[in-house]
């Protein structure tokens, strides 16, 4: 089920303005891959270019190849919705689905791509949040708005949502920065777990996070206001954290910039 | 405490100050308040010495200049019909155009909507009027009817439903969309599925606002239906009688009968644009999940 992703020379506009030039990496496949790096350096933009979620806002475009095994996302005739539904995607701040319930919510993306039958979307439903640990919170009240639970809660609701649609990939955009502790461990956790059947890549900018759930570390950064971001390197999580191959990596993870 | 502090000393000034403006807001909540109370009363006070069965069950087929009875049921059936047919027209258009303007919109045909939308909003009823008269009764030859009045009132009411439209969705967060989207759901099934929903009571409000608006006008139907002392249910054929230019016609007469059916007709029409309201805020409340 998961698969290994592949960026070949990956550049991001916005407009005239390149956000992220020339990024190459490999994604194993049953991993979770952390990109870290200062504000702005253009990791979400990054992150965003493996599902072609870039290119949703106005004028952004991308330059190079992204390979999920061996298929070009980019390619011709490449249908962007059913990348997305093969890279699924959880973001920064909880964002269910105000007018659905919790049921719903996990449903929508079945139900919205035409997936029918009752007995179908329970199953799929309890798989997903038994999948993202909150089945025990909420199988009493399936039928209550989505936007009626906590931030953590929420937040996994919406990695269930992610989750039900079964991608190969999950990309996961700072998905702790609005939550509290315990809730962040709760995430932390579940990624773990998903780990065995996904493909994880996660931006963050904690970087005890990075350095506590991935198993490889990729370091963004921009050389300036303007700039594009830049992949500086990219190795195992514990390397990076412990003896990183280039200087400027080593002073962010220290905190001597950034 | 001690109360000694400077935490505890309100300054003379501020406390000044906050009296003032506390006044003022409520002498302007009062001030907006008397043209509402005093309109609503006096329909209400004059309306009711004809507001019976007898006025909304009767037209006024063969009722002479000095009798007495007569009612507006030629004249509700001919606004629900009219303003019916209005928002037909009216609502999946105007929803359509601002979709398009925030959804799908790019390149130089959204500034172009939206310039006309704005000069539409502009246009005095009296024009619509004029506008539906000359090209649809005359050069089409189609001749007085309901359905031209509806012509009329979906002109008015088309730039209302897109601007509110277009506000309401504005509101609704990219973020919604974004999490759509990167479920694989397509542009089109997210706007349908999603971003609608999210917006419906906002839409629903203006769209009420819309009708309600367009439900009291009186210029473009004596254009369009004309008037009509008799019951016709077929809007697309002949004259028809409306409520506007029904108490528009029964005012203009010297007799009290007349006047205070006038009157009766203008509580029938305030009661019609609330009962509208009312149904129209079920719907969105109908629609919404309940938390």
């Amino acid at each position: 089920m998961a698969k290994r992703i592949v960026a070949r020379d990956v550049s991001a506009y916005y407009g005239a303005f390149r956000a992220i030039e020339g990024v190459s990496l490999t994604i194993e496949p049953k991993s979770i891959t952390a990109l870290i790096g200062p504000s702005g350096c253009g990791k979400s933009t990054f992150l965003r270019t493996l599902n072609r979620m870039h290119e949703v806002i106005a004028g952004a475009r991308v330059e190079g190849q992204v390979l999920l095994d061996d298929e070009d996302l980019y390619g011709e005739g490449v249908d962007a919705t059913a990348v997305r539904r093969t890279v699924g995607m959880v973001f920064q701040r909880p964002n269910p689905f105000p007018t659905m319930s919790i049921y719903d919510n996990v449903a929508a993306g079945l139900k919205l791509n035409g997936v029918k039958g009752k007995q179908r979307l329970d199953e799929a439903v309890e798989r997903s949040l038994r999948g993202a640990n909150l089945w025990t919170e909420v199988k009493d009240r399936l039928g209550k708005p989505g936007a009626g639970l906590s931030g953590g809660q929420q937040q996994r609701l919406c990695i269930a949502r992610a989750i039900a649609v079964e991608p190969q990939v999950l990309l996961m955009d700072e998905p702790c920065s609005a939550l509290d502790p315990i809730s962040t461990l709760a995430i932390e956790d579940l990624m773990t777990e998903l780990k065995d059947r996904y493909t994880i890549v996660i931006v963050t900018h904690n970087m005890q996070q990075a350095a506590r759930v991935s198993d490889t570390t990729g370091f963004f950064t921009i050389d300036g206001p303007g700039q594009p971001g830049r992949l500086v390197e990219i190795d195992a999580t514990e390397k990076i954290f412990s003896n990183p191959s280039e200087k400027r990596t080593e002073d962010y993870i220290t905190g001597r910039f950034g | 405490m001690t109360g000694t502090g400077t935490l505890h000393r309100t300054p003379r000034g501020r406390a000044l100050k906050d009296t003032t403006f506390t006044v003022l807001t409520w002498g302007a909540f009062v001030v907006a308040l008397i043209p509402l109370v005093s309109v609503v009363s006096l329909v209400v006070q004059k309306g009711s010495k004809r507001f019976d069965a007898d006025f909304l069950l009767h037209s006024m087929r063969g009722i002479g200049p000095r009798d007495t009875g007569g009612g507006a049921y030629h004249a509700i059936i001919g606004t629900l019909e009219q303003v019916g047919l209005a928002s037909l027209i009216a609502i999946p258009v105007g929803l359509l155009a601002a979709v398009y303007v925030v959804e799908h919109g790019r390149g130089p045909l959204v500034p172009l909507v939206r310039f006309v939308t704005d000069v539409m909003t502009g246009v005095p009823s009296i024009v619509a009027g004029l506008f539906v008269f000359t090209f649809w009764v005359l050069a089409l030859g189609q001749g007085f009817s309901g359905f031209a009045a509806a012509i009329a009132l979906a002109i008015l009411m088309l730039p209302t439903v897109v601007r509110t439209t277009e506000v309401v969705l504005g509101l609704v967060p990219d973020s919604l969309r974004e999490a759509s989207l990167a479920l694989g759901v397509p542009r089109w099934k997210t706007v349908v599925r999603v971003v609608l929903p999210t917006a419906l009571s906002g839409i629903t409000t203006g769209v009420v606002l819309a009708i309600a608006r367009v439900t009291g006008e009186t210029a473009p139907l004596l254009l369009t239906a004309l008037n009509f002392d008799s019951i016709n249910t077929n809007p697309f054929s002949g004259q028809q009688a409306g409520l506007p230019s029904y108490v528009f016609a029964q005012a203009g007469q010297p007799q009290a009968s007349a006047v205070n059916r006038a009157w009766a007709g203008a509580l029938t029409l305030l009661l019609l644009v609330l009962l509208l309201n009312l149904v129209a805020r079920l719907i969105a409340r109908r629609t919404r999940l309940k938390g």
